[in-house]
């Protein structure tokens, strides 16, 4: 049990998911088509940023979402900051609720998950609308943020790797 | 003497507190970002290598990822080749008698184009018409493809060193596919008609009305803009207009259609197929081509030439008929002084038809009224 006591290393539990959702979001924006459909394109960012404010407050766990967020505006050519400040109200209203939400049933941190991701799409899709006066297709959108949902699974499967290595936290 | 060693030792700020006040910072670095962010802008064309915003980290950025995402999109555009072989390999037949069909068919189509082709040549050596030159292009592979509601843009892997520049077209084998707007050395980003940020001048090619195709994110975007009784049908052949020199004149863009809404939309002819390879024509625009110099001038018609004595005279003239021809001459000098500066821009307005019959004038109209090429109108 000593083990579980030691402060988390940034490197394992920030950079190392960042690091592999920046090289997910590469993988998935080749120019490759089956058919009439492309590849699916979710916003991989999203789970470490929810994650992250779960597992516990943090000092670098906002300027690691900010730096992935610029990595996605960079990669998809977004207005620099778009996807920063969407992750960021995540990750911020994330951390706001984590006390009355960690300890919840399965489905009710599914349904917590899904809000936030609905929140970052709902900021990315006014500053998009504001910046070039024209509004995104609407099912394009409600296409990605149900495919940014589903994603889940691989949020749960990063706290539950970190949330109980720092008891200070638990 | 360390700070935890010094008066300091025992102070003991709450964690909550200082995520809390890391997340602010982010989230005001974030918002300066936007701020100050300004992707739109066009280059200098005084000074090409300047950008504006954060346009130049931009282009760097392409330059590192095209490589890398090009490693990753290979294995994929592998196995795309292999099922297509395989495709290609079980459907021979139903193929080869669909593609007999389709020769016969385009066999007519050439035909029509031949005999276009010499009798648009004629018309154009009788009136004099000085006509679009050949636009050279620079092929390129698309490495990245980003296709979600907020962007849809390319990065091709061919840039300033094959001379590529902003604002470039970009076509397919089957239409115009978008431009590009950001070059790096050896990669170029090409923003796609159906990206939020696009607006590209079209015309119906039966009615010759104008439109703006406007990008939402969408597969297909939507015309707006549209004028006249019922400009487009159900069908009709959408090709670029030329307005505004961003592209060249008579480039297929896609067919009309409506969608549930009543809106006219567009389904392109680029999105018949993956656009793996691309044409980025080294079509330069109007404002690239025009004098910049003299474009800049801002230097008004000399005013101390128009004394308050000529001014007077003139305002009597006005009131006492008939007019002294002295200040009228005044005017028109002035006139004349102004005239060069806005003698650009008349130019492509005017009309082969009004021109005089003086053997020894230039039409320069003819630029922007050149006919598509019968092969680009005969595409669909």
């Amino acid at each position: 049990m000593s083990g579980l006591s030691q402060p988390l290393q940034p490197w394992s539990w920030l950079l190392v998911p960042a690091l592999i959702c920046a090289i997910a979001t590469i993988m998935l924006d080749a120019p490759a088509r089956f058919g009439p459909l492309g590849l699916p394109e979710p916003v991989f960012a999203m789970v470490p940023a929810f994650a992250w404010a779960v597992i516990r407050p943090s000092v670098l766990g906002p300027f690691v979402v900010l730096l992935s967020g610029l990595f996605l505006d960079f990669f998809w050519r977004e207005p620099l900051g778009m996807w920063a400040l969407a992750l960021l109200a995540a990750y911020t209203a994330t951390l706001a609720t984590r006390n009355l939400m960690v300890g919840q049933p399965e489905q009710v941190l599914w349904a917590w998950y899904a809000a936030v991701t609905v929140l970052a799409f709902l900021v990315a899709v006014v500053i998009l609308t504001l910046e070039s006066r024209n509004m995104p297709n609407l099912l394009g959108v409600i296409w990605q943020g149900g495919l940014t949902a589903l994603m889940y699974p691989l949020a749960r499967r990063l706290i539950e790797r970190f949330e109980n290595t720092d008891l200070r936290f638990r | 003497m360390s700070f935890r060693d010094g008066p300091f030792q025992d102070l003991r700020v709450p964690l909550a507190w200082t995520a809390a006040a890391a997340t602010i910072v982010a989230v005001i670095a974030a918002l300066s970002m936007l701020l100050a962010d300004k992707r739109d802008a066009r280059p200098d064309h005084k000074d090409p290598d300047k950008t504006a915003g954060f346009n130049g980290a931009r282009s760097q950025f392409d330059e590192v990822i095209s490589p890398i995402s090009g490693l990753f999109a290979a294995p994929l555009r592998w196995t795309g080749g292999l099922a297509d072989d395989a495709r290609g390999y079980f459907n021979a037949v139903d193929e080869n008698k669909k593609l007999h069909k389709e020769v016969a068919d385009l066999q007519r189509w050439k035909d029509a184009a031949i005999a276009l082709k010499n009798a648009n040549q004629r018309y154009e050596a009788l009136l004099k018409l000085r006509v679009e030159p050949d636009v050279p292009t620079v092929a390129a592979r698309v490495v990245q493809d980003s296709r979600g509601p907020f962007s849809n843009a390319r990065i091709a892997d061919a840039g300033a060193a094959q001379g590529v520049k902003v604002g470039n077209p970009v076509i397919s084998e089957h239409g115009v596919v978008g431009r590009v707007v950001g070059v790096a050395k050896t990669a170029s980003r090409i923003l796609l008609l159906t990206d939020v940020e696009s607006r590209t001048p079209v015309m119906v090619d039966r009615t010759n009305a104008r439109a703006i195709l406007t990008g939402d994110g969408g597969a297909e975007p939507s015309l707006n803009n549209l004028r006249g009784r019922e400009p487009v049908r159900e069908g009709d052949i959408i090709l670029s207009s030329g307005d505004g020199g961003l592209y060249p004149r008579g480039l297929p863009v896609g067919v009309a259609t409506k969608d549930l809404r009543g809106v006219w939309r567009v389904r392109l002819y680029s999105d018949r197929a993956p656009i793996d390879y691309v044409r980025i024509l080294e079509f330069e625009d109007f404002s690239q081509l025009a004098e910049a110099a003299a474009l800049d001038n801002k230097t008004l018609p000399p005013l101390g030439a128009v004394d308050s004595a000529q001014v007077k005279a003139a305002l009597e003239a006005k009131l006492a008929p008939p007019p002294t021809p002295k200040p009228a001459a005044a005017t028109t000098d002035a006139a004349a002084d102004a005239k060069p500066a806005s003698d650009t821009s008349a130019k492509p307005g005017a009309k082969p038809a009004d021109k005089t019959p003086d053997p020894k004038a230039k039409p320069t109209a003819a630029k922007t009224d050149a006919k598509p090429k019968p092969a680009q109108k005969a595409h669909p």
